[in-house]
């Protein structure tokens, strides 16, 4: 049986070759990306700004309008209403199995004028009315009602945390690696994020605490990728020290490349099962990571390795002291201790 | 590298077989499940509210009101105390958690002190007094609260309320709820199949503060200036703007209710019936006796909710409260009393329920997509690796069933995004057995022979395998200590998969090649 090979055997391509077109493209979409979040911001979910979303499932559902009014006659503010996405796979699942095709509806209020003991009477009361007014025709399947002061903690602890995933990575790889790559680290994942930030911005899809959960679980697997090339490059460094930074970048991502492919090609096929086939209600968190495992694989190739290249690391750089100061008197030190001389050259 | 002892080969696949088999009690239906001894139902995966349907409520303390709170305490037991050792004193009273007040003999004023000195009490081993007394002019005495003794006081109203809820909860229902204090002032309150949290939140929400006080003035506006001993509080009797002025000292309290039901008053009204413990029932007697024609009035959380007239003494040791209820209010009220007043307010901050039906939907569309993404990776693998491919297989099956043993041991929630972090695991445990696949390939195409391919393979992967799986677990932490209960459910997942994912690409699939190695005795890989 002949097996798949995603990258072919040999493969050789000349990535560093294109590293300034590619840091170019990459600056202006992240500028574009951070541009887009300024002044178009997120749409945030009632998990940020406060207020209440309420989800409900109608058999046969009202005019927007008509429900819009109703809401808006409670006098809890100014209701915003969607119906909301249901994938086609969903819609033909629920026809299999004999139910009525619902239309889902999420009615989102603003924070209630008062305190938070205003804004908790409201959710009451457009659950009261609903299920009055359309009484058998419509159930009620999920409320969130949010206060003005938890929503300010939830966005605030939400922003700690990914700065401080970033950070602690970053520092991380400082101490496993060297200084320069923990830099790298470091602008690969604002680079990440940035991007899966515009994503959201761009496509005004609701951006909620699942997301921040998404955005966290990008900082640590979009770097999975970064990772394993950086170990590669520190075992090059250590091999072949008279080469070439660029080209022993460029072998070491080529090394790397197949694992690459196969790795996150294999998490795209996953989530994406996810998307077509999983709950709607984690749509948000599922393309969050989706995009983010997607820009994350090409950040680790065209970030991450350039930028070592741009803070000066040279195949020179990380020689053990004791190395460097031996280094003249002998061959014997120019091979890395417990390497086998049959690594030298072998694919050079 | 590919030298298994036969202990270890044991070993592996005993944890793997151990693990694995606490997997099934989550599978399983209820009705089998139940069937199950009591120590394989304790190793179940809970599900969380998003799945299983159920109401969230997160509660916020007014704690501000503690110290003043124990403050006014603090003047009840006070004026007692030196009434009872005959001392006189004036302007005894609180203000911003302070109390304090002037001894009118200065003969007396060191009994005075003396007497407030010993309402000081030890918060803990370390953590000081909870008041300080200081004086001034020879008559004026100030007790102050300490911090220790306001946080003491804080937690204490904490435990109270976390008691309280818990007790208000069950008079609803075979309900299960769980109740956790978040940080100083939370409580989370959590219930499962609880889809409509508005009885809910009207039971926690009522302070249930029940007091009876005598009227000194029927109606004056309510911001008539205080007098001493008389306050002015609104009525459900009386228009608004108008307050009823009744004497600061409560004639009797919650604290003396030994039992409150729902029931009809004479004229047939929807009441509820309170029954005082043997002080209360006393105190009530001798009170109603010697003001026979006078109102009183029935006060809950600052409110009059009615001010009948004194007939006749009221000697049974129970009193009818009727007001504007209806029957379920009545209801709601009788259980709020019963279990006990709040020390604090309490309101909801944030408030989640999710119906049923929706929890089923996502359980329904969770399990199709882990299915078929569980499916479409092997597939990817088989056709990528071959042989290979099949452990890797294995170590994939395994990887699933063994978070989900974990997962029921730890009695871990499984939540929506954790099904989306368990798929998500599907998709990348297979990375370090494709880091260590590829590792072989590579160190095939360098012209290794097969043992040393397989050697170098697995030895060269580990540090990649280790340093990119500590970045996941950075952020996973953080997730888990940032995160609320669905995004903690994620975290979880996250966690677990990583450990076993590692452990089955590293030890399983490992020990797989050697037994096959082994037997078979290949001359070359195809990989």
């Amino acid at each position: 049986m002949r097996l798949l090979k995603l990258v072919p055997d040999n493969t050789n391509l000349h990535f560093m070759r294109y590293r300034n077109i590619a840091l170019a493209i990459s600056i202006i979409v992240t500028l574009a990306a951070i541009a887009l979040v300024a002044t178009r911001g997120l749409n945030f979910g009632v998990d940020f700004v406060g207020g209440q979303s309420v989800r409900v499932a109608f058999v046969q559902a009202p005019p927007i309008a008509q429900l819009r009014e109703q809401v808006d006659n409670l006098g809890v503010g100014n209701a915003d209403i969607q119906e909301s996405r249901q994938s086609a796979v969903q819609q033909a699942a629920a026809g299999n199995a004999g139910q009525a095709n619902l239309v889902e509806y999420t009615i989102k209020l603003p924070v209630a004028q008062g305190d938070d003991a205003a804004t908790s009477a409201a959710t009451g009361r457009v659950r009261s009315m609903i299920e009055t007014t359309y009484r058998g025709n419509a159930t009620v399947r999920s409320v969130d009602t949010v206060s003005g002061k938890v929503s300010g903690e939830l966005l605030r602890s939400g922003a700690w945390a990914i700065g401080l995933a970033m950070l602690g990575i970053a520092i991380f790889i400082w101490m496993r690696f060297e200084w320069q790559f923990g830099v790298g680290a470091l602008v690969t994942l604002f680079h990440d994020v940035c991007m899966t930030l515009g994503f959201f911005s761009l496509t005004r899809l609701e951006f909620d605490l699942d997301v921040v959960a998404a955005i966290l679980t990008i900082v640590g697997y979009s770097l999975n990728d970064t990772v394993v090339i950086y170990d590669r490059i520190r075992e090059n460094l250590r091999k072949y020290r008279k080469m070439e930074i660029l080209e022993m970048l460029d072998l070491s991502l080529n090394e790397t490349l197949s694992r690459t492919m196969v790795t996150s090609l294999s998490i795209l096929l996953a989530l994406g099962a996810l998307l077509l086939l999983g709950p709607q209600v984690i749509f948000g968190l599922t393309i969050a990571i989706f995009i983010g495992i997607f820009v994350g694989t090409y950040s680790s190739i065209y970030i991450s390795s350039p930028i070592l290249v741009w803070l000066g690391v040279k195949t020179s750089s990380f020689l053990p002291a004791r190395d460097k100061i031996s280094g003249p008197t002998g061959p014997r030190n120019e091979r890395g201790p417990g390497q086998r001389p049959a690594d030298d050259g072998a694919v050079v | 590298m590919l030298n298994f002892p036969r202990w270890k080969v044991w070993g592996i696949s005993l944890i793997c077989l151990v693990v694995s088999l606490m997997a099934v009690p989550s599978f399983l239906p209820a009705n089998v499940f139940d069937r199950l001894p009591a120590f394989a139902r304790a190793i179940h995966v809970n599900l969380g509210l998003d799945l299983a349907g159920g109401s969230q409520l997160l509660l916020e303390a007014e704690t501000q009101d503690v110290a003043k709170q124990k403050a006014e305490n603090m003047v009840d037991v006070l004026r007692g105390e030196l009434r009872r050792a005959s001392i006189n004193v004036s302007q005894l009273g609180a203000s911003n958690g302070e109390v304090r007040f002037l001894v009118d003999n200065p003969a007396q004023f060191n009994d005075a002190t003396a007497i407030a000195r010993r309402q000081v009490s030890q918060v803990s081993n370390f953590g000081g007094a909870d008041w300080t007394v200081s004086v001034a002019d020879g008559r004026q005495v100030t007790m102050q609260q300490t911090d220790a003794g306001v946080n003491e006081g804080i937690r204490q109203a904490m435990e109270n309320a976390r008691d309280v809820i818990d007790r208000r909860i069950n008079a609803l229902g075979t309900l299960e709820p769980t109740i956790l204090q978040q940080g100083v002032n939370r409580i989370l309150v959590q219930v499962p199949g609880m889809q409509n949290p508005e009885a809910l939140k009207q039971l926690i929400g009522r302070t249930a503060r029940l007091e009876f006080k005598l009227v000194e003035v029927d109606a004056a506006a309510c911001n008539t200036p205080r007098r001493p001993g008389i306050q002015y509080l609104p009525s459900d009797e009386l228009p608004g703007g108008q307050c009823m002025g009744v004497q600061s000292r409560a004639m009797i309290s919650g604290e003396q209710i030994a039992d409150a039901t729902q029931n009809y008053d004479d004229q047939n009204r929807v009441a509820v019936q309170v029954r005082f413990n043997v002080q209360g029932s006393q105190r009530f007697a001798s009170v109603t006796q010697a003001n026979v024609h006078r109102r009183f009035a029935i006060i809950l959380d600052n409110r009059i909710i009615s001010a009948p007239s004194i007939n006749e003494p009221i000697l049974g040791g129970t009193a009818s409260i009727a007001g504007s209820f209806t029957v379920e209010s009545a209801n709601a009220l009788a259980i709020s009393l019963r279990s006990g007043r709040l020390e604090v307010d309490l309101h909801v901050v944030d408030e989640r329920s999710v119906s049923e039906t929706l929890g089923k939907d996502s359980i329904r569309s969770g399990v199709i997509a882990s299915i078929a993404s569980v499916v479409i990776v092997i597939l990817f693998m088989l056709i990528t690796y071959g042989r290979f491919g099949v452990y890797t297989t294995i170590a994939l099956i395994l990887n699933g069933l063994m978070i989900i043993g974990i997962m029921g041991l730890f009695k871990a929630t499984l939540t929506l995004p954790g099904i989306a972090g368990f798929v998500l695991t599907i998709g990348a445990a297979v990375d370090a057995n494709v880091l260590i696949n590829e590792r072989i390939r590579e160190e095939q195409r360098r012209g290794r022979r097969l043992h040393d391919a397989l050697e170098s393979g697995y030895r060269e992967a580990s540090t990649a395998i280790f340093d990119a799986n500590v970045t996941n677990v950075i952020a996973a932490v953080l997730m888990f200590y940032f995160g609320s209960g669905p995004i903690r459910g994620f975290a979880v997942v996250l966690m677990i998969g990583i450990v076993t994912s590692v452990f089955t690409a590293v030890n399983v699939t490992r020990m797989l090649v050697a037994l096959w190695v082994r037997k078979a005795r290949p001359k070359e890989l195809h990989i």
